[in-house]
C-alpha cells in the first residue's frame, strides 16, 4: 500500500449512470451547484444492467483509476429488475479482482436516486478521494493504451 | 467518411461563465470527422436551432454533437431540429456539459478540459450512431379483461362507457367472483349483493361487453397493441344462446346432493345448476361428474323438462381466437386451505368456520336463509370466538408472510352484525393487530368495541378443542393480561389469509409479466406505476396485485381501465427504437437472454443458415420484438458471445466512450 | 472397461440404436489420447481406447455431432454428465440424437504430471491402490497416486450421473470435496501477494487458446475475442491483454455456466491453474446466492440469470477477507 496520500494526483474517475435515477441524480446536484472533482466523467446508460464487465475492464485497460456504477435503488429499477442484475454481477466481478490482487477501492456500486442529488455529489468526492489516495492504476493499465 | 458538427452552447453565462466555450469549440474542431464547430450563446432558441439546421445542410453533416444543457432536458428539442434538417433524430449527440460540469465545477481551466473530455466521447460515440426509425405499431381496439369479479366488471364497465369492446373471461359459471358470496359490505354495511347485481346486470346488458363466462384463457401471443389470445369456452352441457335461465330443470333434477361451492359448501345443490339467483349469465350448466345422464346414461330428465331444447349431453369444449390491444388481469384472490392449521380443529369440526364461510352462513341466500346456526346441531351459537390471522404474517411456511389486510374490518363486521341481530351472543375477537387504515374504518372498528361489547382480546388461540358436549374449548393467551383463558365456544370463525387465485402463475407464464414470491402480480412501478404491469399492454386490476379492500378493488379497477383506455385511443403506439437486437449469425440460443428479459420481448425460433462450408445448418437464435422491449440492455450482458446488443447504446458506441474518457 | 464398452457400442451400432460412437483413439504415445468418432464395429475395435489417460470431457464434441443425421453414441464420465446437461439447458445439444452410456471413473491420471517428476519415456501406466507404476524405457517407476493424478480428478465433485440412457457398472454419490481449498488459501493472502500470484502464473499464457477452445461452456458460435464489433478482439498474445482482459472476461462469460469440469487446466500446456479463477465464481456464487451446481439440472435457472432482491450489495467485497 502507498504510504504518502497522492495529493497531487489527478485520477481518472469512469462513472456509469443509469439514465432514470442516477444520471437524473448527477444532473440535480448540477442544478444544486454541488460540487464534485472534475475528474468524475459520466457515461450514460439506459440502466446499470447495461454495463458489462468488459466495459469496466476496458477503462481499466485504457487507463481509468476508478470505476463506478450509479443505478436505482434496488425495488426502484424502471425496468423492474435491471439493478438487481447488475447488483449480482457487480459483486461477483468485484469480488474476482480483488481475488486477482486488484485495489478494492478501485470499483464501487452505489444507488442513487433522480432525487439524491446531495448524495451524488457526496460519492463522487469520497469515491475520488479513496482513489487518490490509491494512486495510480498500474495493475490493470495496458501501457499501449497509455496517451504518448 | 462521418462529417461531423459539433455546437458549444454558452447558455448564457450559465455554461459559459465557467467553461471556455470557445476554447472547447477549438478543440473538438481537431477531432477525426468533425468538419464544423461552432458556438452560439443559446443553442436552444429557434435561431440556434437554426444555426445547427442550416449547418447540417451546409456542410451535409452526418452526425452533430451538441455540447449543452443535459440531454433529460434538451435532447428531444435537438432531434426534432435535426429531423427537420433532414438527418435521422438518433445521429444526434448530447455532452453535458451544463449540470455535469459549468454547475459543479468553480476553476474554468479544469472545467474546460472536462468538457472538452465530454465533447470528445460525444463525438467518438456520435462516429458509429446508426440512424434509427421509431415503428409505428397498430392497436387493435379491444380490450380483454381475465376474471368476473367485482374487479374486473368495474374495468370492463369502465373500458365500454369510453366506447370500446372489451371481454370478460370468467372460469366460473357466472361473473360476480368473491363479492357475490359476501353478506355484508364494511363500513357501512350495505348488503353486497344488492351494490354488486346491478352492476353485473349493467355489464350483461352493455352491448359493448362480452362476457365469456364458464371459460379460461389458455394461450396469449403477441404484444402490446396486438394481443392474440386463445380463450377456451368449457362444455357447459347447456346451449348458452337457447337456455332462458327458467330454472325448471334445476328443480327438477334428481341429483341433489352435489356439495353447493357458492355456499362454500355448507349444502348442497342439483348437478343442472344456476350458481345463485342473480347469476349473469342465467344460465343452467351440467356437472359432468355428478349428472346421473352422464355418467349412467339414464335419467334425461333435465332434456324433457326444457321447453327450449337447450340440453347437450354431447356439447364438447370450444376454443375461439380473438385480438386485442389491452389485456386486464383480474383473477381475484382465494381463503388458503386450512389443512395445515389443525390446532384450529377446522377439518375436526363443523363448528369451526372460515370468515366466508360464515358470510354463507349469516346471508338471508345462504344454507340457513339467514339465520345464523350452528353447522352441526342447528341450534343457535352463544359464545363466539373469531381468531385472527390465521395464516398471514405467518413466518414459517404453511402461512403467508403478508398481511391479508381485509381480516381486520370484515371481522368487526361480522361482530357487529352478531350482536347487533343477536344481543344474547357474546363474541371474542382474538387479534396480533388490529389494522383499521382507511375512510371510515378506524370508526367502524371502534362502534364494535364501544357499542357493540365485542371482546377485543390482543393474543393468539393457541389450540380448539371439540369436546363431547358439542362445544368447542378454545384455548387461547391474553397478552395484555399476561392469563392463559379457557373459553366454551360455540362457534370459531378463523380469518384465514388470502392468497392469488391457482390460475394466476400460469397466466402470468402466458403473459410474460412478472410475479412475486407470494404469486401477486408485480406492478410495473411499486409507487408510480401501480396499475400497469412492467409488460406493456397489461393491466392489473383488484386482489391479483395484493391484498385489497372492496373501495379499494374498484379504485384500482377503473385506474385500469384509465391505461387501458389511454393505449385504445391511441391508432398506432411509437415505439423507442433504442431497443436489442440480436446477430443470429453469432446468437447461440442458449436462451440466457429470454430469462432476464423482463418483458418477455425475446423469442426463439430455428432458422436455417447457410454456413462458411456451404452447408445448411438448423440453429436456434433469439429474437427481439421491438414493439415489446423497452432497451433497458439486460440481455446484451447476458449474453455470452455478444450476440445481441442494443440500439442506440451498443457495446461499441460506450467503449467508444470509455475510450475517449481514459485517453 | 474398455472391452465392455467396445461391446456396448458394436452392440448398439449393430441394432441400429446409434449410428455413430464417440470415444477415444490413441495418438503417438500411450497418454497420448484424443476424442475420436467410430462409424463401425472394425474401427471400434481397431482404434476405440479407454484407459486411465482417457480423461477428455466429450460433451463438447456433440455439440456439432448430435446436429448430424442419426444418433451417436457417447460415453459420459460422471463429470462428464454435468458439461453435457449443462449444454442441454443451453439449447446447445439436441438430445434425441444422443444415446448416453454412463462409465464410472476414479479419476485419470495426468501425463505432464508424470513427467515433472522426471519420468521420461512411458510406455504404460497401471494404477494399483494408492499407487502407480509406470513402465518406461528404462525401466519401471513408482510412485504415488496422487503425484500422478490430474489435478482435477483429486478434487473430484461427485461420482453420480446426472443424466444418461444406460449405465455400465454402478452409479456414484455427489462428493464432499475439499476443491475450494485453494481459493481459500489464496483469498487468505494480501491482495499484493495475489496480485504477485496472478501476475506469475497468467503471464506465462501463450494464448493458444485450448482452454477457451476445450471448455464445454465456451461454446459460442463466435467467441468475443474474435469478434472485431466486440470492443476486446484479440487474437494473439500482446502486453498485459492476457492478465487483464482475456482470462477475466472468459472466467466471468462461464461464470454460473461453468459446472468446474476442469478441462481448462488439464489442457493448459503452460500449467495455468485456470480452474481456480473460475471456482472462485463458484464459491461467491454458493455463499452469497446458495448452493449451486451448474449441470445438476436442465431447468434451474443460473444464478447470473436470476436474483433475490435481498442479495447483497456489491460492498460486501469491501467489507470481507484480507486487503
Amino acid at each position: 500500500m502507498q504510504v504518502n496520500d497522492n495529493k497531487d494526483f489527478q485520477p481518472t474517475i469512469v462513472a456509469f449512470c443509469c439514465n432514470w435515477c442516477s444520471y437524473a441524480g448527477a444532473d440535480l446536484s448540477g442544478t444544486n451547484r454541488l460540487n464534485y472533482p472534475t475528474n468524475v466523467k459520466i457515461i450514460r446508460v439506459p440502466c446499470s444492467c447495461r454495463v458489462n464487465p468488459m466495459f469496466i475492464l476496458r477503462a481499466f485497460q485504457r487507463g481509468a483509476d476508478g470505476v463506478i456504477i450509479c443505478g436505482c435503488h434496488p425495488g426502484d429499477c424502471h425496468y423492474t429488475s435491471g439493478n438487481y442484475y447488475a447488483r449480482r454481477r457487480m459483486t461477483l466481478l468485484f469480488s474476482m479482482l480483488d481475488y486477482l490482487g486488484i485495489e478494492r477501492d478501485r470499483t464501487r456500486v452505489e444507488w442513487v436516486s433522480a432525487a439524491e442529488g446531495q448524495k451524488f455529489a457526496k460519492t463522487m468526492n469520497e469515491f475520488t478521494e479513496a482513489v487518490r489516495k490509491l494512486g495510480p492504476n498500474r495493475r490493470l493499465e495496458d501501457l499501449r493504451c497509455r496517451k504518448q | 467518411m462521418q462529417r461531423i458538427g459539433v455546437f458549444v452552447c454558452h447558455c448564457g453565462t450559465n455554461i459559459a461563465a465557467t467553461v471556455d466555450v470557445k476554447a472547447v469549440a477549438e478543440a473538438l474542431s481537431h477531432e477525426p470527422g468533425v468538419v464544423v464547430s461552432q458556438d452560439y450563446q443559446y443553442m436552444c432558441s429557434e435561431s440556434g436551432q437554426n444555426l445547427v439546421k442550416d449547418a447540417i445542410k451546409e456542410h451535409k453533416l452526418t452526425g452533430i454533437v451538441i455540447c449543452s444543457c443535459s440531454p433529460r432536458m434538451h435532447e428531444n428539442t435537438f432531434r426534432k431540429a435535426a429531423a427537420a434538417a433532414g438527418l435521422n433524430p438518433y445521429l444526434v449527440e448530447i455532452a453535458n456539459v451544463r449540470e455535469q460540469c459549468s454547475w459543479i465545477h468553480k476553476d474554468i481551466a479544469t472545467a474546460t478540459d472536462k468538457a472538452v473530455i465530454l465533447g470528445k466521447a460525444a463525438v467518438a460515440k456520435v462516429h458509429l450512431n446508426a440512424p434509427l426509425t421509431s415503428m409505428e405499431s397498430p392497436v387493435v381496439k379491444r380490450a380483454l379483461v381475465i376474471g368476473g369479479g367485482i374487479a374486473g366488471i368495474q374495468t370492463a364497465l369502465d373500458i365500454a362507457e369510453a366506447g370500446f369492446d372489451v371481454d370478460i373471461v370468467e372460469k366460473q359459471p357466472t361473473i360476480g367472483g368473491k363479492m357475490a358470496q359476501i353478506d355484508k359490505t364494511f363500513p357501512t354495511l350495505d348488503c353486497a349483493a344488492c351494490i354488486l347485481t346491478p352492476k353485473m346486470v349493467e355489464a350483461a346488458q352493455n352491448e359493448k361487453i362480452h362476457i365469456h363466462s364458464f371459460s379460461e384463457v389458455t394461450d396469449v401471443k403477441g404484444f402490446v397493441g396486438n394481443f392474440t389470445v386463445t380463450i377456451k369456452k368449457k362444455a357447459r352441457y347447456v346451449d348458452e344462446t337457447k337456455c332462458t335461465g327458467c330454472g325448471l330443470c334445476t328443480e327438477k333434477c334428481p341429483m341433489k346432493k352435489v356439495p353447493n361451492e357458492f355456499n362454500m359448501g355448507l349444502d348442497n345443490r342439483t348437478a343442472i345448476y344456476i350458481p345463485f339467483a342473480q347469476a349473469v349469465p342465467k344460465v343452467a350448466t351440467i356437472d359432468p361428474n355428478y349428472c346421473l345422464m352422464m355418467k349412467t346414461g339414464k335419467c334425461g330428465v333435465c332434456s324433457k323438462m326444457c321447453s327450449v331444447g337447450a340440453i347437450d349431453y354431447k356439447q364438447q369444449d370450444q376454443l375461439i381466437e380473438e385480438k386485442y390491444g389491452a389485456i386486464v388481469v383480474a383473477t381475484g384472490f382465494n381463503p388458503i386451505k386450512l389443512d395445515k392449521f389443525d390446532e384450529f380443529a377446522y377439518s375436526h369440526s363443523p363448528d369451526v368456520v372460515t370468515s366466508l364461510e360464515l358470510e354463507r352462513l349469516m346471508n338471508a341466500a345462504g344454507p340457513n336463509g339467514g339465520t345464523l346456526l350452528r353447522p352441526s346441531d342447528k341450534k343457535h351459537p352463544h359464545t363466539i370466538v373469531f381468531v385472527q390471522c390465521v395464516g398471514s404474517r405467518c413466518d414459517d411456511e404453511k402461512g403467508k408472510p403478508y398481511c391479508s389486510k381485509i381480516c381486520c374490518m370484515y371481522t368487526a363486521k361480522h361482530a357487529m352484525l352478531i350482536r347487533e341481530k343477536y344481543p344474547d351472543t357474546e363474541v371474542y375477537v382474538f387479534y396480533i393487530d388490529v389494522r383499521t387504515p382507511g375512510k371510515n374504518f378506524d370508526e367502524f372498528y371502534r362502534r364494535a368495541v364501544e357499542q357493540y361489547n365485542v371482546h377485543y382480546i390482543k393474543g393468539m388461540v393457541g389450540k380448539v378443542t371439540p369436546k363431547s358436549d358439542g362445544q368447542l374449548d378454545v384455548q387461547a393467551s391474553d397478552l395484555l393480561a399476561n392469563e392463559q383463558l379457557h373459553i366454551n365456544a360455540d362457534m370459531v370463525v378463523l380469518a384465514a389469509a388470502i392468497e392469488p387465485d391457482k390460475t394466476a402463475r400460469p397466466l402470468a407464464t402466458m403473459l410474460t409479466t412478472q410475479m412475486d414470491t407470494n404469486d401477486f402480480f408485480t406492478e410495473a412501478h411499486p409507487k408510480l406505476r401501480p396499475v400497469e404491469s412492467a409488460t406493456a399492454g397489461i393491466f392489473l386490476s383488484g386482489a391479483c396485485q395484493g391484498p385489497k379492500d372492496i373501495p379499494e378493488t374498484v379504485a384500482q379497477a377503473s385506474a385500469a381501465a384509465a391505461k387501458a383506455i389511454g393505449l385504445l385511443c391511441k391508432n398506432s403506439i411509437t415505439c423507442n427504437p433504442c431497443v436489442a437486437q440480436s446477430d443470429e449469425l453469432m446468437c447461440n440460443g442458449c436462451s440466457s437472454c429470454e430469462k432476464v428479459c423482463p418483458y418477455g420481448a425475446i423469442t426463439y425460433t430455428d432458422k436455417e443458415f447457410r454456413m462458411p462450408d456451404r452447408t445448411t445448418a438448423i440453429r436456434r437464435v433469439a429474437s427481439v420484438n421491438p414493439a415489446v422491449c423497452q432497451g433497458c440492455g439486460a440481455c446484451t450482458v447476458a449474453c455470452p458471445s455478444g450476440a445481441m446488443d442494443l440500439k442506440g447504446f451498443s457495446n461499441s458506441q460506450i467503449m467508444a466512450e470509455v475510450d475517449a474518457i481514459c485517453k | 472397461m474398455q472391452e465392455a464398452m467396445i461391446s456396448k457400442a458394436k452392440a448398439l451400432l449393430a441394432d441400429g440404436t446409434v449410428t455413430r460412437v464417440i470415444g477415444w483413439k490413441r495418438g503417438e504415445f500411450v497418454y497420448d489420447v484424443t476424442p475420436a468418432v467410430f462409424e463401425s464395429a472394425q474401427e471400434l475395435d481397431e482404434g476405440f481406447v479407454y484407459d486411465d489417460f482417457t480423461a477428455a470431457n466429450v460433451s463438447k464434441y456433440l455439440i456439432k455431432e448430435s446436429r448430424k443425421e442419426g444418433k451417436i453414441l457417447c460415453f459420459l464420465k460422471p463429470c462428464d454428465t454435468y458439461s453435457f446437461n449443462q449444454l442441454i439447458k443451453e439449447h446447445r445439444i439436441i438430445r434425441e440424437n444422443v444415446y448416453i452410456v454412463g462409465i464410472p471413473s476414479d479419476g485419470k491420471l495426468d501425463a505432464e504430471k508424470i513427467k515433472s517428476k522426471g519420468i521420461t519415456g512411458i510406455l504404460s501406466a497401471q494404477r494399483d491402490g494408492d499407487t502407480v507404476k509406470v513402465e518406461t524405457l528404462y525401466g519401471i517407476e513408482t510412485l504415488p497416486l496422487a503425484d500422478a493424478m490430474l489435478e482435477k480428478c483429486l478434487s473430484c465433485k461427485s461420482k453420480k450421473h446426472v443424466i444418461y440412457d444406460e449405465l455400465i457398472g454402478e452409479d456414484g454419490e455427489v462428493i464432499d470435496s475439499d476443491r475450494f481449498d485453494m481459493v481459500e488459501k489464496l483469498e487468505n493472502m494480501t491482495a499484493e501477494e495475489r496480485f504477485e500470484f496472478w501476475r506469475s502464473e497468467l503471464s506465462k499464457c501463450i494464448r493458444c487458446n485450448a482452454c477457451r477452445n476445450v471448455c464445454p461452456a465456451c461454446s459460442c458460435e463466435k467467441c468475443v475475442f474474435d469478434n472485431p464489433q466486440s470492443g476486446v478482439e484479440n487474437k494473439a498474445p500482446a502486453d498485459s491483454f492476457e492478465e487483464n482482459m482475456f482470462h477475466i472476461i472468459r472466467a466471468f462469460h462461464v461464470a454460473g455456466r461453468c459446472t468446474d469440469c476442469g478441462e481448462c487446466s488439464r489442457v493448459c500446456p503452460q500449467n495455468i491453474p485456470l480452474h481456480l479463477l473460475n471456482r472462485k465464481f463458484i464459491k461467491d456464487i454458493n455463499s452469497l446466492y446458495g448452493e449451486y451446481q451448474a449441470g445438476e439440472d436442465t431447468t434451474s435457472r443460473s444464478p447470473l440469470t436470476n436474483y433475490d432482491t435481498e442479495d447483497c450489495e456489491p460492498k460486501i467485497v469491501h467489507e470481507r477477507g484480507v486487503e
